[in-house]
């Protein structure tokens, strides 16, 4: 505590002091103190006893990572100093003009993260494979749904209705993957409801000009409408036959699956989480190196450009924007499909607005929203697996978590982004 | 390759924006088509480039009827276009733009852009352009976006280029490289339309000049014409070009501006430190190219921009840090850039314009309520006065022409009891006619003795106009030199260069 408090006065003074004009954001160096703060608060005032054990393997594991025991109470403390310097570092640095780089937040956010973990965790045990693999199967239809938003707003449209897309695509996996017990046919029927949400989201928006916003917005209360009456009043009465799709397994893939660590999160997963990575490679590549990718862009950068070239604006955002509909739909099975094998109403929690989040955090680039997407999945299982855990934080609290990262991040860390200069924007001829 | 536009009638609703034009245009030639803004140039050209369909009339290239549903048909068939407003991605790189459109690719769809590379290098090369293909395009000048929309005709093999207005947004020095450019172009066996309503530019490069008037051609005429024959054709009377004004009767210094800085809000320096001092009865003229600093500094001496530093004293009165209300109050009138966005309010009549700024009090309000019988006589008065052409003064006033929305701005302005008048491209938009008329106005202003600042980015304009010239460039004062300088040096420090002897 006594370490942090500088940082906070300094920064705190800095924050009133509005004529400092310059372009590098003050915001970096006053959330810094806030969490040390924060963190340093909940340590000395709730302390802990005991250590804490970092398991690093699981039993089906090849190679056997021994556990990190660490002394909860002094791990903690030794963190909240660390993470002081990086602050008053950034402080410093923000003084003479300069921005903190990326890899001194990330060194802050890993040493707070394990500082928080040893402190809030302490007489237990952490899951680090579960946590960040569960983390992972969390972020699946946020990484789905953002990869929807990028592709929508790339080509100038803003998917607001990437929750309605979800929800669509949850209840149609559902459906349909009852009907045809096939999980593969769920996936289908998944990706053709987002398809269906995403078409109509075009036509007002791009043919009848009508604000994206205001339809996205009501095109997410209709969904959830529709999917809520739908199931009441017909999957409800006969749950056996349509509202009880098979569940996709975890395939483990061969030698990858036995790395220690990285094997068990990334690569002991359903095969819906191996269409991710192809969909997040794919969506990367084909945005920044094919024709279609250029034209793409053009269209959101500059639509009369892309006319004047020969490029058909509308018919090239209602393409991406089907297409992008359809990658959200995706998302929106691992709901139905992976998490539990029944559809519930409003049962996104929306999730999309998350995603949302995450493709402006991410700067319109499918491989930063995809982070910024894990991250949040992390928030919530993070909420999960400590109250599972016992932590001496209130659940309700936990709860907020993903919630508060997200404002957080959105608010606080972005700094200055620039999105396709032609989203939201209608396009008219003449 | 030959082209014919025949019998090209264009309307939209009532409007007919071209009535049976007919031209042609032969490989190797320079045509330029002169008009004044809103005779229907642009429509033509839209007509051709598949932009708009034509109600009437054919395009025929060597010969042969052509449909064009879009740009696309367009280029295929061999017509490029320079557009007035850059048709470029700002974020995209130079060989990113030039492909787009016309990508080559290799495995699995990736693009080619070694070919694209290698493209702009041999173009560029071959018209001594010097563009670097890899630079992207918001970071590269204005001039050099130009070029870059020039080679992306030529990579797609125009035979026919169009340049709509393209010595908008140049200086002098890039106008005239641009005209060598052309020559070079029209020599290689390219067919050149060359729209402009700039007297001095058709004269220095057309091969032959087609004249429209309100959507009809009025005339042919030829390069030896003069340009007091020219305008007359455009405008359809004789019309006098050069201002008829007196050497100034220089009063005290009415307005000392100091180390005048605006930053703005994303921290960018749009205005650094500049100073300057205007006598009564002076008019100053401030030149450059457009977006460098010229907007801050009006706007910072009406009181709307923030973050503005240094000092502006009228008369003794410091203006900084005023309200807009009372830097009104003390006599400051002001024609703002864009009158459709900051001049007017295109749905009020024109009456109620003319007293948008005197809604405060007396005379026209009382008690809060409009005198309308004092406001419809004002209003009559003024626009007998000012010569606007309208149907009548409860006309709404986004409905006149651009000429007369200028007229109804500078009515307004000009009918206060100045102390300073800031008048910013005065003129931009608006006729031959009402070009003349305006520039006289003002100069009766500086002739009753009230200090003015014009900025302009059109030389023809600040030579008519000033009485010193103050060259703008990113911001800074470059120099303040006479009225009389001539116009390649004023070029020259548009550009950034100082001049050899500066005279305060």
């Amino acid at each position: 505590m006594s370490t942090a408090t500088p940082t906070v006065a300094e920064t705190g003074g800095l924050a009133s002091d509005s004529g400092a004009s310059s372009s590098v954001p003050r915001k970096t160096p006053i959330l810094l103190g806030v969490i040390t703060v924060l963190l340093g608060a909940a340590v000395l005032l709730g302390s802990q006893d005991g250590d804490t054990t970092f398991r690093l393997a699981t039993r089906a594991d090849f190679v056997q990572l021994p556990n990190l025991v660490v002394p909860a109470e002094a791990t903690a403390l030794v963190a909240v100093v660390l993470m002081a310097l990086v602050a008053a570092e950034s402080t410093r640095r923000y003084v003479a003009g300069r921005r903190t780089p990326l890899w001194l937040i990330s060194v802050y956010s890993v040493v707070a993260m394990f500082g928080f973990l040893s402190w809030a965790a302490a007489g237990g045990t952490v899951p680090v494979v579960g946590l960040l693999g569960g983390s992972l199967a969390l972020a699946v239809p946020l990484v789905f749904g953002a990869l929807g938003g990028v592709l929508g707003e790339r080509v100038g449209v803003v998917n607001i209705a990437i929750d309605g897309q979800l929800l669509a695509g949850a209840f149609a996996a559902a459906l349909v993957g009852s009907l045809a017990g096939s999980t593969w046919a769920g996936l289908l029927g998944a990706m053709a409801a987002g398809l269906l949400v995403a078409l109509v989201l075009a036509v007002f928006a791009i043919s009848y000009y009508v604000d994206q916003v205001i339809v996205g917005v009501v095109l997410n209360v209709l969904i959830i409408g529709i999917t809520s009456f739908m199931f009441s009043q017909v999957l409800s009465e006969n749950t056996e036959k349509l509202n009880s799709p098979p569940r996709f397994s975890t395939w483990d893939i061969p030698l990858l699956s036995d790395i220690p660590l990285i094997g068990p999160i990334l690569f002991r997963q359903t095969p819906i989480v191996y269409l991710l990575y192809i969909a997040v490679a794919v969506v990367t590549y084909a945005l920044y190196r094919t024709r279609w990718g250029l034209r793409l862009r053009a269209v959101g950068e500059h639509p009369k450009a892309a006319d004047t070239v020969g490029i058909k604006v509308k018919a090239t955002r209602y393409r991406t924007m089907l297409l992008a509909g359809a990658i959200a739909g995706l998302g929106g099975a691992f709901y139905t499909l992976v998490s539990v094998s029944q559809f519930n109403r409003e049962m996104t929690g929306g999730a999309g607005y998350i995603a949302l989040a995450a493709v402006i955090f991410g700067k319109w680039d499918p491989i930063r929203a995809t982070l910024a997407a894990l991250l949040f999945g992390f928030a919530s299982n993070l909420q999960g697996v400590l109250s599972v855990l016992g932590s001496p934080v209130p659940s309700e609290f936990m709860l907020m978590l993903p919630y508060v990262v997200t404002i957080f991040a959105v608010a606080g860390l972005v700094g200055r982004s620039r999105p396709p200069a032609a989203s939201g924007q209608p396009y008219k001829k003449g | 390759m030959q082209l014919a536009l025949r019998d090209i009638t264009k309307r939209f609703g009532s409007l007919v924006a071209n009535d049976h034009i007919s031209l042609t245009v032969e490989p190797g030639e320079i045509h330029c088509l002169l008009g004044e803004n809103g005779a229907g140039k642009s429509t033509l050209m839209n007509v051709l480039y598949g932009l708009y369909t034509a109600d009437e009339g054919s395009i025929e290239l060597d010969g042969v009827e052509q449909h064009f549903d879009g740009p696309g048909d367009a280029i295929a068939a061999g017509i490029g276009m320079v557009h007035q407003h850059f048709m470029l991605v700002p974020v995209f790189t130079v060989a990113e733009n030039v492909m787009l459109g016309n990508e080559s690719t290799g495995f699995a769809g990736s693009l080619d852009l070694g070919a694209a590379r290698a493209r702009v290098r041999e173009i560029s090369e071959r018209f001594g352009f010097h563009v670097d293909p890899d630079a992207v395009v918001e970071e590269l000048p204005v001039g050099v976006q130009q070029r870059v929309e020039i080679i992306k005709a030529l990579s797609r093999d125009a035979r026919v280029l169009v340049f709509d207005e393209p010595t908008a947004v140049l200086t002098p020095q890039e106008t005239d490289e641009l005209m060598a450019i052309m020559r070079q172009l029209a020599e290689s066996g390219v067919g050149i339309v060359f729209i402009t309503h700039k007297l001095r530019e058709v004269r220095a490069v057309a091969d032959r000049i087609t004249v429209i008037r309100l959507g009809k051609v009025v005339g042919e005429a030829s390069p030896t014409a003069s340009n007091n024959e020219l305008a007359a054709l455009m405008v359809g009377r004789e019309v006098e070009l050069t201002v008829q004004k007196q050497p100034p009767t220089l009063g005290d210094e009415a307005l000392v501006v100091e180390g005048l800085t605006v930053v703005d809000a994303a921290g960018i320096t749009q205005l650094d430190g500049v100073s300057f001092t205007v006598r009564a009865g002076e008019i100053l003229a401030v030149a450059g190219v457009q977006g460098n600093g010229q907007t801050e500094l009006t706007e910072a001496l009406l009181g709307l921009q923030d973050g503005v530093r240094g000092s502006a004293r009228l008369d003794g009165q410091e203006l900084v840090g005023r309200s807009v209300r009372k830097i009104l109050d003390a006599g400051v009138g002001f024609v703002p850039e864009d009158r459709q966005v900051d001049g007017l309010v295109g749905t009020f009549t024109i009456a109620e314009n003319l007293m948008l700024d005197r809604s405060f009090g007396k005379p026209f309000v009382s008690t809060g309520t409009v005198n309308q019988s004092l406001l419809r006589r004002f209003a009559e008065e003024k626009l007998a006065e000012y010569d606007v052409r309208a149907p009548g003064i409860s006309t709404p006033a986004g409905s006149l022409s651009g000429g007369n929305q200028q007229k109804v701005v500078v009515a307004r302005e000009l009918s206060k009891d100045l102390r300073l008048l800031v008048a910013a491209q005065p003129t931009r938009g608006v006729d031959v006619g009402s070009i003349e008329f305006i520039h006289s106005q003002i100069v009766a202003t500086r002739d009753s003795g009230v200090p003015v600042v014009v900025v302009s980015t059109e030389l023809d304009e600040v030579a008519a106009l000033a009485d010193r010239i103050m060259v703008l460039y990113r911001g800074k004062v470059v120099g303040i030199v006479p009225a009389d300088t001539p116009r390649d040096v004023l070029g020259l420090m548009m550009a950034g260069e100082r001049p050899a002897e500066e005279v305060a």
